[in-house]
């Protein structure tokens, strides 16, 4: 295969920022330098895990933040010490007040929970046409805004989950990057994957040579959404206090931006719409808070971060609307083929 | 009162909720039949109008003149949203613009935070739409009468617009069949810009009517309203306007009738109600109620 140049210098770039990152970090930089760090992995996963149904499928889930929300409560529950249970959910069922669970087995059952709720919802929503799944998957979003604000015995309502255990750390938050990359990539140029791909690009075509294209989407949603829940726990133990709000559309619109902006359906293309969109708005979030130039000083200006954010993402879909990277991953898909080669699982297809 | 009269009470009640959500979402199906753009900004049009009513108001013109002219502004805003953020990726595939307009939306919120703040104003809204109207027993608000005879003006000119008017027929002609229109030499950006002036204006009339209706202005009040805009137009099938004004008024009856079912505890799941019901209905209606059951055509 051949490389186009664009993509190796955007590997290249991409790879180069991440190890900046990990070097002010591991030089004992600062704890901003950290946050950033553990930030962008769990974006890379939520990112990953979005693209592998939303890039793969042709259909646009605009409810995944849902199966986040699901995996940050449920891990954070899960992990709560159980005098902090005692105090904070003092109405909890009984066989849950009784358990605390290590971060990554209250992740795992999460990630099975959002799994179900996937295979439950995805059983009608994977039938509708695209626009209509677009529409179902933000009413699944909001159905799960309102069950969390008001299911008070389980998530405090409305209110502040505080008190969560500090669980995530740069090395477990990159593992799950690493595990979300790997699978991503695998599931893309597996059978499977590419049987997708074929569905999404003629979905009559598809089904023409037998391929259940319903059901393959629906396998697709419920990974999608296990992948989701784990970026959610890693989430919910870096944040450590959160409300359902946190879980609805600013976050939603804030993944699906990272995606587009890289290239749907590109794996290398959601690291690097990650990188993108997290430099970008850190740097406008610090200038929001007023900067001077010289004798030009700019008072805080509260929101303009996020108007020139959604100016700057207008201007990439009018000018790239395939994203930075298309849906190209050539040079990361020879390298996946040997590291799959090299673990004896086989080449990544035949 | 008897039931027969709280019943007639309720249903009137339904009945303006569904007005609004109908007008909504004719903005939305058109939009949607024509381009395919799930049009989330539709939402802030709202507040645009809103906004101007409230500042055109303060100004010194009087309530319905403000009403007016704050209608007005939000069909400007639509015609420079399709012309600035819609137009230029036109073609460029679902996903783009449906990107676009969460883009337009986040925009439009935030420069509304940015100017207004984030707090909410008072709705300047006259006398006569908070009196109570008593019909025999049946008590209702002026404002709920004001929406029904609005909306009830508002479709039958723009049954009129779509059946008679060239510029309407044309709509519809796009609407089924962009490329075929084009080369019947259908000028295919007059008639979009024309679905987004109407559906835009319609939006600012129901910002009229919401504002009032809450009592009060801020740069997220369109945010709710459009996405029960959006189940309205899915009940009726996407793109369908007569769908979009049945849809509304199946949404506005459901609500009020969950009001009057749920038990107390469960009042405050209402909406998550509503989007279960939309599931529901659309496991045996995939495209809707007016949608059609074909599937896509070879």
């Amino acid at each position: 295969m051949k490389f186009p140049a664009k993509g190796k210098l955007v590997y290249a770039a991409a790879g180069a920022a991440l190890l900046a990152f990990a070097a002010l970090v591991v030089a004992g930089g600062s704890g901003y330098a950290e946050r950033i760090f553990i930030g962008l992995a769990i974006s890379i996963v939520l990112a990953e895990a979005l693209n592998l149904f939303n890039g793969f499928t042709g259909l646009f889930s605009l409810g995944h933040v849902g199966f986040m929300a699901i995996g940050a409560y449920a891990s954070a529950i899960l992990t709560l010490p159980l005098q902090a249970k005692a105090s904070n959910l003092p109405d909890l069922p009984a066989w849950l007040a009784q358990v605390q669970l290590p971060f990554l087995p209250a992740a795992l059952v999460g990630a099975l929970v959002a799994t179900l709720v996937a295979a439950l919802v995805g059983v009608p929503l994977m039938r509708l046409t695209g626009p209509y799944v677009s529409v179902a998957t933000m009413g699944f979003l909001v159905i799960t805004q309102v069950v969390l604000a008001n299911w008070d015995s389980m998530t405090r309502g409305a209110r502040t989950f505080a008190g969560v255990q500090s669980l995530t750390t740069p090395v477990n938050a990159w593992i799950w990057a690493a595990v979300a990359v790997y699978l991503v990539l695998r599931i893309k140029n597996s059978s499977f994957g590419r049987s997708m791909r074929a569905s999404r690009d003629n979905e009559i075509a598809a089904e023409s040579i037998g391929t259940n294209v319903v059901g393959q989407r629906l396998i697709a949603f419920c990974m999608s959404a296990f992948l989701t829940a784990i970026g959610g726990a890693l989430w919910a133990h870096f944040i450590c206090a959160f409300s359902p709000k946190s879980f609805y559309f600013s976050q939603t619109f804030s993944v699906i931006t990272m995606v587009v902006v890289g290239g749907l359906g590109s794996i290398l293309g959601s690291v690097v719409g990650v990188l993108f969109v997290t430099v970008l708005s850190e740097i406008l979030r610090y200038l929001e808070g007023g900067f001077s130039l010289g004798p030009l000083a700019v008072p805080p200006v509260y929101g303009a971060s996020q108007v020139i954010m959604a100016i700057v993402l207008v201007l990439v879909i009018v000018y790239r609307p395939t994203g930075i990277m298309g849906e190209s991953d050539s040079g990361l898909a020879s390298l996946g083929k040997a590291l799959g080669r090299r673990m004896g699982a086989g080449g990544a297809n035949k | 009162m008897t039931q027969l009269e709280y019943l007639l009470q309720q249903l009137i009640n339904a009945v303006s909720m569904g007005s609004l959500y109908a007008l909504m979402a004719i903005g939305l199906a058109m939009v949607f039949g024509i381009l395919r753009l799930i049009n989330f900004a539709h939402g802030d049009l709202i507040m645009v109008g809103s906004y101007g009513v409230l500042l055109l108001n303060a100004a010194g013109l009087p309530f319905i003149a403000a009403a007016a002219a704050g209608a007005a502004l939000s069909g400007v805003a639509g015609l420079l949203m399709e012309r600035l953020a819609y137009r230029p990726i036109r073609g460029a595939g679902d996903v783009a613009m449906l990107l676009n307009s969460f883009a337009v939306t986040i925009l439009l919120e935030n420069l509304g935070i940015v100017i207004f703040t984030a707090k909410s104003r008072p709705f300047p809204s006259p006398e006569a739409f908070n009196a109570v109207v008593e019909l025999g027993a049946v008590r209702v608000s002026s404002l709920s009468l004001i929406s029904i005879a609005t909306t009830v003006i508002l479709l039958v000119l723009l049954t009129i617009f779509v059946t008679k008017t060239e510029i309407g027929i044309s709509l519809r002609a796009t609407a089924q069949d962009l490329v075929a229109a084009r080369l019947m030499g259908i000028d295919v950006n007059k008639v979009i810009a024309a679905a987004f002036l109407i559906g835009s204006c319609l939006a600012g009339v129901v910002g009229v009517l919401w504002s009032a209706r809450i009592g009060k202005v801020d740069p997220l009040m369109g945010f709710q309203p459009v996405l029960k805009a959006f189940v309205a137009s899915v009940v009726g099938g996407l793109g369908s306007i007569p769908g979009a004004v049945l849809g509304g008024y199946i949404l506005g009856i459901i609500e009020v009738l969950l009001q009057g079912l749920l038990p107390s505890s469960l009042a405050p799941f209402r909406d998550a109600f509503v989007f279960a019901l939309l599931i529901v209905l659309l496991l045996f209606r995939p495209n809707g109620i007016m949608g059609g059951r074909d599937k896509e055509k070879i």
